[in-house]
Formats: structure tokens, sequence, C-alpha cells
């Protein structure tokens, strides 16, 4: 299956798709090789919505906005995989390899997609993952790296699973926004155990009452909520007399950031 | 209570470890259970062979995910009641939270689908070995990628956004399990391309896909001819 070939195929029987879709005829002719199979039901549903006029909320700004989630990973791990000495090799060189190769991934299946559906990708801001100064030693300290890695990852399972909402116009889009989210979940509970392995505290892979595990306060607003045991009006603790404690009831539901939390969140990795 | 299913002191028992002994008073158990069962069985019906219809929109995928649930919960209830050579104290401690979190999920499913619940479904475990930890951790892994998949796939069939985000709760605790379970099989393993594509996204599975994996747990014949398509 090949993603040029599609388009020329409706390009003979609509000489104007490449204009209806985003007049960036050579983006999008440039798609074909960079795209991966699984990629093409979701850029192609986008594409034909945007361009037959069905309305689908601001998906695009639903994605953008994942795309700055994931330029931040992305670029974390490469930045950390680049810097002499602060893995370990072995098991934590692999494991960081496997999910510095996902966000990238995310990056441009991202930007492929929001591109396919006529709408301009955002670029990828500058980072200062010191926070200004807040975690000067990120890219020389093993568990400073492991400590800010578990806030992002903890993070982005949160945004992801904000925005599912937002796009539910799209069966295609939420299903690839679900399937990006549960990856960033596995890889907060892989981080999670690096960090208990490493001496950290007792880390579970999931998040018990508001803990963030982390000595530094600033990372306290990705972890508020998360206490929550009452869902759709039901107390999960003791939920019918099954003993399942405060604590158990607020793991096992992980709860949502809106934009606005998310963006405060990471304002600091961000050089305006 | 069905003799192959566990008591239901089972759920609430502290972990313990295994013993011959032990092994012999469940089953004692399990059959005092079925007695029990049937003198109460009109308060409490528990199908046996039978058709069970998850039904249609919101209610049929909550069926549905309840379905999956109580599979968990029974799966580490078993484990934990029936602990294998040689759990040690932190897998004993994670386990028990899994199990817990299993019967949190299924137990608020139950109560948010009210009298549109299915019954509790005959819950079978044949070819796990739960005194072999290869055997359990690769049935728990096999529960937890199926899972993850299986709310992945289902999200777009929900038509509130409420149950909606629900989902989403419930489905990045499940990654989180299975990233645990997968690492503490081989380390590493947490998000491979077996479940993971080559974009970086987990691999969603269709509610028939994922009921012709999970049926052979279910005793009962489970239909999701009414759950939405699309």
């Amino acid at each position: 299956m090949n993603f040029s070939n599609i388009l020329n195929e409706i390009e003979k029987i609509d000489p104007e798709v490449y204009e209806r879709t985003s007049g960036r005829r050579h983006l999008l002719k440039s798609f074909g090789a960079k795209v991966a199979v699984a990629a093409l039901p979701f850029a192609l549903g986008s594409l034909f919505k945007k361009a037959y006029g069905q309305t689908s909320g601001d998906i695009p700004g639903v994605l953008n906005f994942a795309l700055t989630l994931e330029y931040l990973e992305a670029e974390f791990y490469a930045t950390a995989i680049a810097s002499n000495g602060l893995i370990p090799s072995g098991a934590a060189s692999g494991a960081i390899a496997t999910i510095g190769g996902h966000e990238a991934a995310h990056v441009n299946f991202l930007k492929t997609a929001i591109t396919a559906s006529g709408n301009m990708p955002v670029g990828k801001p500058n980072f200062d993952f010191t926070a200004g100064g807040l975690f000067p030693d990120v890219f020389s300290n093993y568990a400073t790296f492991l400590a800010v890695a578990q806030a992002f990852e903890d993070t982005g399972v949160r945004a992801y699973k904000g925005q599912a909402g937002n796009l539910k116009s799209s069966n295609d889009v939420l299903t690839a926004a679900l399937n990006i989210h549960s990856v960033e979940a596995r890889h907060a509970s892989h981080i999670r155990q690096m960090r208990k392995n490493n001496n950290q505290g007792n880390v579970k892979p999931w998040i018990t009452g508001n803990q963030s595990g982390i000595g530094s306060p600033a990372v306290q607003p990705i972890y508020d909520g998360e206490e929550n045991t009452t869902q759709a009006g039901l107390q999960i603790t003791n939920i019918n007399s099954s003993g399942v404690t405060a604590d158990a009831a607020s793991e096992c539901f992980d709860e949502p950031l809106e934009k606005q939390q998310v963006m405060s969140i990471v304002g600091p990795f961000i050089v305006p | 209570m069905k003799q192959d299913t566990l008591p239901a002191s089972a759920e609430t028992a502290q972990p313990q470890g295994f013993s011959r002994r032990k092994f012999l008073s469940v089953a004692g158990l399990g059959l005092a259970g079925a007695t029990l069962t049937a003198s109460c069985k009109k308060d409490n019906p528990v199908l046996d062979g039978q058709d069970v219809d998850l039904g249609g929109g919101d209610t049929g995928i909550l069926n549905y995910a309840y379905a999956l649930e109580q599979i968990e919960a029974a799966f580490y209830s078993s484990v934990m009641y029936n602990m294998y050579v040689g759990m040690t104290a932190a897998e004993q401690q994670m386990l028990n939270d899994i199990k817990m979190h299993e019967i949190a999920h299924r137990e608020f499913l139950k109560n948010a689908l009210g009298s549109k619940a299915i019954p509790a479904l005959t819950i079978r475990f044949d070819g796990i070995d739960f005194s072999s930890r290869d055997s359990v951790l690769g049935a728990a892994k096999a529960f937890e990628d199926l899972g993850v998949a299986a709310y992945n796939g289902a999200g777009k069939l929900i038509e509130d956004v409420n149950y909606l985000l629900l989902a989403g709760k419930i489905v990045s605790v499940e990654a989180r399990h299975a990233a645990y379970i997968r690492d503490l099989i081989s380390n590493g393993s947490f998000a491979d391309n077996t479940v993971i594509d080559s974009n970086g996204m987990e691999m969603s599975k269709p509610p028939a896909e994922v009921l012709s994996i999970a049926g052979k747990f279910i005793k009962d014949r489970i239909s999701a001819n009414n759950l939405p398509t699309d």
C-alpha cells in the first residue's frame, strides 16, 4: 500500500485534491515514502474529512498539542542517549533506546498526520531540560534523568487521556491517540521500575495517591488529582465490600489533565 | 459457585504460601460453595454454559469490559490464593496490587451497569499451572496485553464521552500492569514489537478478535452480536 499512489488515483478523479487538502502539493507527495503503513488509515481518514468538508472539531489543534509533547520527550531521550556516561550500558540503555525510538516515531506520525489533513504541524520549540535550573544535572546524574523521565511519561499519559473526548468525531484519530496513550503508560511503568531498581524509593509501576516519589515539589502538579477514589459518582474504596483500599482505588484509575494544566507543567522546559 | 472457580473468600484472603494442605482445603471450599449457590440461585444467577448477550450501545461496551475484568480479577485471585513457587516478596506485593485493581475495575463496572450488567461469568483457567511462575506470568502477560488492546479498540465504539474517559482511566493502568508483567518475564520487553508497531503505537484489537481469545477462559458463550461496530 502506497500513500502516493492513493493520492495519484484520487487526483485522476478529482484533479483538485491537492488544492483541497492543503495546496502544499509537494509536501503531500513526499509523504508516501515516509509514512508507515499503519499510519495510512488515520492519515487518509483525516485527509478526506478535511477535504470534503466534514467538520471534526479542533482535531488539528489537539494533534499539534500532542506533537509539542512528543517533541519534548523525543529530544529529551535523544539528548540523554547522546550524553556520555549518563545511562548505564545494558538493560538501561536498551530500555531508553526503545522509549526514545517510540517518541521519535510519535513525532513523525503526528507531523505526517497533521500535514496530511491539510494543516501545518507546529515547529519544535527550543527546550531547556533543566527547567531554568531546577534540574541542573538532568543529563549528568542518572537519578535526576530518571525522575524527569518519569515526570514526562506520567504527564504524557494524563495529557492524552484528557484529549480523548475531543477526538471523538474521528474514529481513526481517536484510536491512534489511544494507541499512543497506552504506550506512554507502558513507558511510565518501566521508568518507574528503573527508579526503584536504582534505589530511588519504593516507586511502584502505578501512581499511589498523589505521590510523585520525586523530591522536587515542582513536579507535584503532575500528580495532583491522582488521589481521586470516586469514579462516575461511585466510591471505589471498599466497593461492594471488596477490601479495595484507598491506595488501590487511586492506583487503579489514572486521571486526566486539561491542556492548560499540561502546558503549565511543561512550560518551564520550553524556552520562550 | 462452580468447582472450577475459587471461593469468594479467596479475594479477601491474605497472601500466604502455597501448601498441599491448603490446596485440599480450597477444593473443599469449592464444593461447599457449589452447594451454597444452588440454594441461593434466585438471588445470584450464575450461568452454566448458557448464552450471555453483552447488549448494544455503550451498555454492550461496558459489559464487554466487565467480562474481561471478571477474567482478570478471577485470574489474579487464583494467582494470589495459590502462589507460584519462588514468588518474591516484591512480586507478591505487586501482584496483589494488580489483583485489587482488577477487582476494583470489575466491581466498578458492575455497579455502573446496575441492572444491565451481565451475570457473574463462570471462569476457567484450563492449561494454566498456578504453581509455575512461567505459566502464571505468561498468562498474565496475555491477559494484560489483551486488555490494553481491547480497551483501545473499543474506544471508538463508545458514544458517551464520560464512558470514553473512564475507559481511558482504566486502560493506562492495564498498560502499566502489562509493562510490569512483561519486565518480570524479560526485563526490557515492556513495549516490544509484538505489541507496538513501527509508529510506536499499540496494536489494538476489535471485540470479535478479543472475545475469540478470551472466550476460552469463559464457560458461558458470550454473544457480541449487538455491540456497535463503528
